[in-house]
């Protein structure tokens, strides 16, 4: 009786699988390729964020006491080294940036990045972070293939260089396209070295978007063993009651 | 302690004495035909989910603050600051989603065995109407976490009582209690979605299993238990093929509980956006009436009632046809009693052409909704070039596929009316009696 239903089952399973999964991509990005499960890369990641974020970027829902819990650091670790505006440990991380500067200073006050990751993807932000290039017409000096006319200068290009486009082909009354990106000065880092760098702060703000990720995927399985099992015996329950039903 | 619950038995049944003949009524002297397959799991599985959506939802209402100030800071609170906050949310937002995805089967079900038919319209009623508060409170809940998309979403959707001609524009504001979805909108469909309409549900759901009790439950045969032999181990009077839903059924609900609560912890646990199908990714952005996300589209369970409205042209200077052609879509289902009269209930008995039309009207329904979320503006690139107008595509096939929505009624009223449908014979008795 069951067999018969098997394979529109697995047939009804596959389009949704299928679907979503194909959904998901959306605009062609390269996968950040993070994981959060490597605590290290967590830390690290929380290094670049305070070094080189918290200055105008706040994460107003995350505070300095659960970064310090889940990412295995001490509370004096925290806030020695991320702690910058005198907050309690249980204080969400404010950034020192009053906003009426930031308006002035960039136009548009820098976004607090609590949730940056669940609005725009892990992909979205570690591309973002790879795209930078140095654009003279632009005020700053600075815009992003990504996120076109970011309003933000960027603040990692000590540790990448200085990238400059390459300009497509245009058809004749067309603007060019930038077709790809290219080192012109390299930075501190390696390209390799610099792309672990911003999967780090990728897999960070992943974190931050949900630190309960860390703890569903703990209890997660657990839970769908206990589940799976439970059906298997109220199958045998069942089977014994309808055995005298034909 | 077998003995301290029978004396506590003995003592409540002296005192209330109509309370043990109600239980057996419906629980151990219920006869159910025997040969429920599985179509038959979601049913029990709608009412384990709105116990799920009430308790989770008393738990969320403890912290969740219903104001255009703090209702989304609350729900960031929730998932990170109250203790087993995310579970909790988690479990209603994906049941949400679930809620539709058996109840669309449940319904399904319904329609594929003519469980709608005589003697049980009252049920299927009460169902249509179930699934009609069921949508408001769904799109009510999806407003209160305030992202972008609860707020466009909520504008959008509002905004389509501002189509009817004269009364539109202010009947809008009425709804809202503002020009925008703002602080008054917030509070009054937190109101509902927390009270007003739960408590319809309620009932509802209670009148829908009470007169499904009266007339007895169909099955995937389509033949009345009832009126087939009578007489089985429990009582010489019942139907031959009819089992007590308790202990039977609950047995194998159960079951059907477990694999489904696997599948929904599954969910809870390792996908809970789904890729964001279940949570949207723009609705991690606090509402904000001065940016509109890139699309605004419902969530996937109104996509194919939404592409109905945005499938139906403007006419005679107004828009309000595809706000009919979207009611209409769900009252014709309300009348499918009255307009499918064949006497055969069961796909399996019935004609090639009911066959057919059953299977387009499916296809026609999964095509809306693939319109109506925008998945049609990644496909049709692939599959027909790219350079192809995918608006024009979207209108030219979503129009094939109302007039298909539709036509399945006029189809089944032609085909039933006047008598064209060959139906195979039905058994006297279900297939499965010994």
């Amino acid at each position: 009786m069951i067999k018969r239903y098997i394979p529109s089952f697995a047939l009804a399973l596959g389009l949704l699988l299928g679907t979503t999964a194909a959904m998901a991509e959306g605009p062609e990005l390269a996968s950040a390729g993070n994981n959060l499960r490597d605590t290290a890369s967590l830390q690290r990641g929380a290094h670049l964020f305070f070094n080189y974020c918290v200055g105008c970027h706040s994460l107003k829902y995350m505070r300095y006491q659960r970064i310090a819990d889940d990412l295995g650091l001490t509370e004096d670790d925290v806030m020695n080294n991320f702690n910058f505006t005198g907050g309690k440990i249980g204080d969400p991380v404010i950034s020192h940036m009053p906003p009426e500067d930031a308006q002035k200073f960039f136009g548009k006050a820098p976004p607090d990045l609590s949730l940056e990751v669940s609005a725009k993807g892990a992909d979205w932000v570690n591309a973002y972070l790879n795209s930078f290039y140095l654009d003279p017409k632009s005020q700053i000096g600075w815009n992003n293939l990504v996120l076109p006319n970011a309003a933000m200068p960027f603040p990692l290009w000590e540790l990448q260089g200085e990238q400059v486009p390459v300009m497509a082909a245009a058809k004749p009354g067309d603007d060019p396209q930038v077709a790809s990106l290219k080192l012109l000065h390299p930075g501190r880092l390696t390209p390799e070295q610099y792309q672990q760098t911003t999967r780090d702060l990728t897999n960070f703000l992943e974190y931050v978007s949900e630190p309960a990720a860390l703890q569903r995927r703990h209890y997660g399985i657990w839970v769908v063993l206990f589940l799976l099992a439970f059906t298997f015996l109220a199958y045998l329950l069942k089977k014994e009651y309808w055995k005298d039903v034909h | 302690m077998a003995n301290v619950f029978s004396t506590i038995g003995d003592w409540v049944t002296e005192r209330a004495p109509g309370l043990m003949p109600v239980y057996r009524k419906h629980m151990t002297e219920y006869y159910a035909p025997k040969n429920f397959n599985l179509w038959y799991y979601f049913g029990s599985l709608a009412l384990l989910v709105l116990v799920n959506q009430i308790v989770t939802g008393i738990f969320l209402t403890m912290n969740y603050d219903p104001s255009a100030t703090g209702a989304f800071d609350s729900v960031q609170y929730i998932m990170r600051d109250v203790e087993w906050g995310w579970l909790i949310r988690y479990m209603h937002s994906t049941g949400a989603s679930l809620f539709f995805v058996v109840v669309y089967l449940h319904m399904f079900r319904g329609v594929m065995y003519g469980s709608y038919k005589q003697p049980r319209e009252l049920v299927w009623l009460l169902g249509m109407l179930i699934f009609l508060v069921l949508m408001a409170e769904a799109f009510m809940g999806y407003v209160l976490p305030w992202g972008n998309m609860s707020f466009w979403g909520a504008k959008v959707i509002v905004s389509l009582f501002g189509t009817i001609p004269v009364i539109g524009k202010d009947l809008v504001e009425w709804i809202m209690g503002d020009f925008l979805p703002a602080d008054a909108t917030l509070n009054r469909f937190f109101a509902l979605h927390v009270i007003a309409l739960p408590l319809v549900l309620l009932l509802l759901v209670v009148l829908h299993l009470a007169a499904l009790h009266e007339v007895g439950s169909n099955n995937p045969d389509g033949v009345d238990v009832k009126h087939g032999p009578k007489g089985n181990r429990w009582d010489a009077l019942k139907p031959a093929d009819g089992i007590p839903f308790h202990p039977y059924y609950t047995v194998k609900d159960l079951v059907g509980v477990g694999l489904f609560l696997a599948i929904a912890a599954f969910i809870i646990f390792f996908q809970p956006t789904l890729g964001g199908w279940f949570l949207e990714h723009d609705n991690s952005i606090a509402a904000n009436n001065l940016v509109t996300p890139a699309q605004i589209k419902p969530v996937w369970y109104f996509t194919p009632f939404y592409a109905i409205v945005r499938m139906i042209p403007s006419a005679l200077g107004t828009a309000v046809w595809g706000v009919l052609g979207m009611f209409g879509s769900i009252a014709l289902l309300f009348a499918l009693p009255w307009i499918d009269v064949g006497k055969v209930k069961s796909i399996r008995y019935r004609g090639t052409g009911y066959k057919a039309a059953l299977t387009l009207f499916v296809l026609a329904f999964l095509g809306l909704a693939m319109i109506g979320t925008d998945m049609t503006d990644e496909l049709f690139p692939k599959l027909f070039g790219q350079d192809i107008d995918i608006t024009a595509w979207d209108n030219n096939f979503g129009r094939v596929l109302v007039l298909i929505y539709f036509g399945f009624f006029v189809f089944l009223w032609l085909y039933t009316h006047l008598g064209w449908e060959k139906t195979k014979p039905v058994p006297e008795r279900v297939t499965t009696h010994d």
